[in-house]
């Protein structure tokens, strides 16, 4: 069959591009839930870019908001400047996606970088240097008035929308897969396997490190320029290490390893998160009892604990869905 | 005999303040079977981290085929033609088989990396070839049943094969063992002699072993090494050790020889 042919995962994705357009132009989809789909596909870059470095590779990295942070302001940087020079013109779309690769190659080597120095660390050491790193870019953000400072880089395009993030988002995933699933993924597990047992079958392990972290920012560098260019807004707060965790406790919920699991879990937890805040809302205003907002991170946190306590291999495992998976070359 | 494949000069080696190593200096003929025994902690282990560049020696020289490969990074030696196993295994046991296989199948790999993530021809091409010798090895060492199956599901005796086919997948020139007998039972133990033999006879790959088991020892090893507290106390045809004074005190006690 022919039909065999045509990959699953485009099918997937062409398909929920559809159905959400068409619920969208119905008024079943409201602004504020196209928004939250808009994230949750901005954090399935960051947790499957997240996934190569800390679940394929077996590293740990504590600073992956960082990597977005640099992409972030890099990329509105250039866009807020094209679009004071000469406002609005045809090649708008394309100005776009040159800020959007700039962020993200900007982080890219920045993931260099500090790739090379600390990858002589393992474990909790390496951890505990990524977090630092994360923290050093969100001061830098912070005091660098040129790009705001603690107010933050405002005025931003709004270029970012359903169509084009769900493209990068698809691309994003493919890219990594495909990277997974060649020989040098192979390497990069083998890494996680076993670091001496890689290296006596020949395996450079200190160049796949680095690559990992090289690509794992540049598509968090990717993920921060379009989330700059959604919400018109780059901040330091945005980047710090608690939104790092947030990238971390997804991948994990979804399975250290699985890329599915990521996704999932990025669709899961955003939505999560903005449905407690709306239902604790509902519940203070239904009951008149005096429960804030605040409330929802507790829940989030006990739903968190359960999965780890019962499930604590994360949702899929190491396991991917067969929308995801490429089948062998034979 | 022919020219020495691996040549071992003054092979020194300290951890802190105590010598694992003194003064080692052997050579290894291509194609042959050498074996280097020892009573526990005499730094046979040690003499194979040594040459597969996991430590640096303290002093001396390893030269593999002319070449001066001492300090080198692990990596590096693999790429020049030496594999080795591990006393306590160090499979890829969240993988596949045949994935542990193809892993050591990697650097003799030329697709880059955009061809690789384009999924290009030439990049399918190759791994076809890649799946296809790695099946063929596991099939050699009758592991065809487990290809999918991860590895760390696998049976003790059947790890130790694979081990030695994913060395065997760097395509070497030599090849270190160490303790490949090591909890194997009689039955194991037979077809494991067959099987080294097989290695150097039809893959022309020298072998290099440490074992504790003597019938393997004196069985292939055409040419042995006895060392104990890091010194060199007996070499030669196995004959020759076998009955060496001081082997017998390193092995029984002063009183049983």
């Amino acid at each position: 069959m022919k039909l065999q042919k045509f990959p699953r995962f485009l099918a997937v994705v062409i398909l929920f591009y559809a159905v959400i357009e068409i619920l969208f132009k119905l008024d079943v989809v409201n602004g504020y839930l196209l928004h939250i789909i808009n994230l949750s596909l901005i954090y399935v870059i960051l947790a499957t870019s997240l996934n190569l470095i800390n679940g394929i590779t077996g590293q740990f990295s504590l600073g992956h908001m960082g990597f977005a942070g640099v992409g972030a302001y890099v990329s509105a940087a250039l866009s807020t400047l094209v679009f004071k020079l000469s406002p609005s013109k045809p090649g708008d779309m394309l100005v776009f996606v040159g800020c959007i690769v700039a962020g993200g190659l900007a982080a890219a080597v920045v993931g260099l970088l500090i790739g090379f120095p600390s990858l002589r660390l393992k474990g909790d050491y390496l951890a505990i240097v990524t977090l630092g790193f994360g923290e050093i870019i969100r001061t830098a953000f912070n005091n660098l008035d040129v790009v705001g400072g603690p107010r933050g880089l405002l005025g931003i395009p709004k270029f970012s929308n359903f169509t084009t993030i769900i493209i990068a988002s698809a691309l994003s995933v493919v890219v990594i897969r495909n990277l997974i699933q060649s020989s040098h993924g192979r390497a990069m597990l083998s890494i996680r396997e076993n670091e001496v047992a890689a290296e006596l079958v020949g395996i450079d392990t200190t160049r796949y490190k680095v690559m990992a972290f090289t690509f794992g920012a540049f598509f968090a560098g990717i993920a921060g320029g379009l989330l700059a260019h959604l919400i018109q807004l780059a901040h330091p707060t945005q980047f710090g290490f608690i939104k790092s965790v947030e990238v971390l406790i997804m991948i994990y919920a979804g399975g250290v390893g699985s890329i599915t699991g990521s996704i999932l879990a990025a669709f899961g937890l955003t939505f999560l998160s903005e449905g407690l805040r709306l239902g604790i809302r509902s519940l203070a205003d239904a009951t008149g009892l005096p429960i804030g907002g605040e409330w929802r991170m507790v829940i989030y946190a006990l739903l968190l604990i359960f999965i780890m306590l019962f499930r604590n291999e994360g949702l899929m495992g190491t396991k991917e869905s067969k929308i995801i998976e490429l089948p062998e070359v034979e | 005999m022919s020219a020495p494949l691996l040549k071992i000069e003054k092979l020194t080696h300290y951890f802190g303040g105590l010598k694992a190593v003194s003064d080692f200096n052997f050579e290894i003929p291509e194609g042959s079977i050498y074996g280097l025994i020892g009573p526990n902690g005499s730094g046979k282990t040690t003499t194979f981290n040594l040459i597969t560049g996991i430590y640096t020696p303290t002093e001396g020289k390893i030269s593999f085929q002319g070449h001066d490969i001492t300090g080198q990074k692990p990596f590096r030696i693999v790429h020049r033609g030496i594999a080795r196993t591990f006393q306590n295994l160090r499979i890829f046991g969240n993988l596949s088989a045949l994935d542990n296989i193809r892993i050591a199948r990697h650097y003799t790999t030329r697709s880059g990396l955009v061809s690789s993530i384009l999924r290009m021809p030439s990049f399918k091409a190759e791994e076809r070839q890649v799946r296809k010798e790695a099946l063929e090895l596991l099939d050699l060492m009758h592991l065809s049943h487990r290809a999918t199956e991860k590895a760390k599901n696998l049976p003790y005796g059947e790890l130790r094969r694979l081990e030695i086919a994913r060395a065997l997948a760097t395509k070497p020139r030599l090849i270190l063992l160490d303790e490949p007998a090591a909890g194997m039972n009689p039955k194991e133990v037979d077809d494991l002699m067959h099987l080294i033999l097989r290695i150097r006879n039809e893959f022309k790959v020298t072998v290099f072993l440490i074992e504790h088991h003597m019938k393997v020892v004196m069985g292939i090893c055409e040419r042995i090494k006895v060392i104990d507290f890091g010194e060199t106390i007996a070499e030669g045809l196995p004959e020759e050790v076998k009955n060496h004074p001081k082997v017998l005190e390193a092995y029984l006690g002063k009183r049983g020889a």
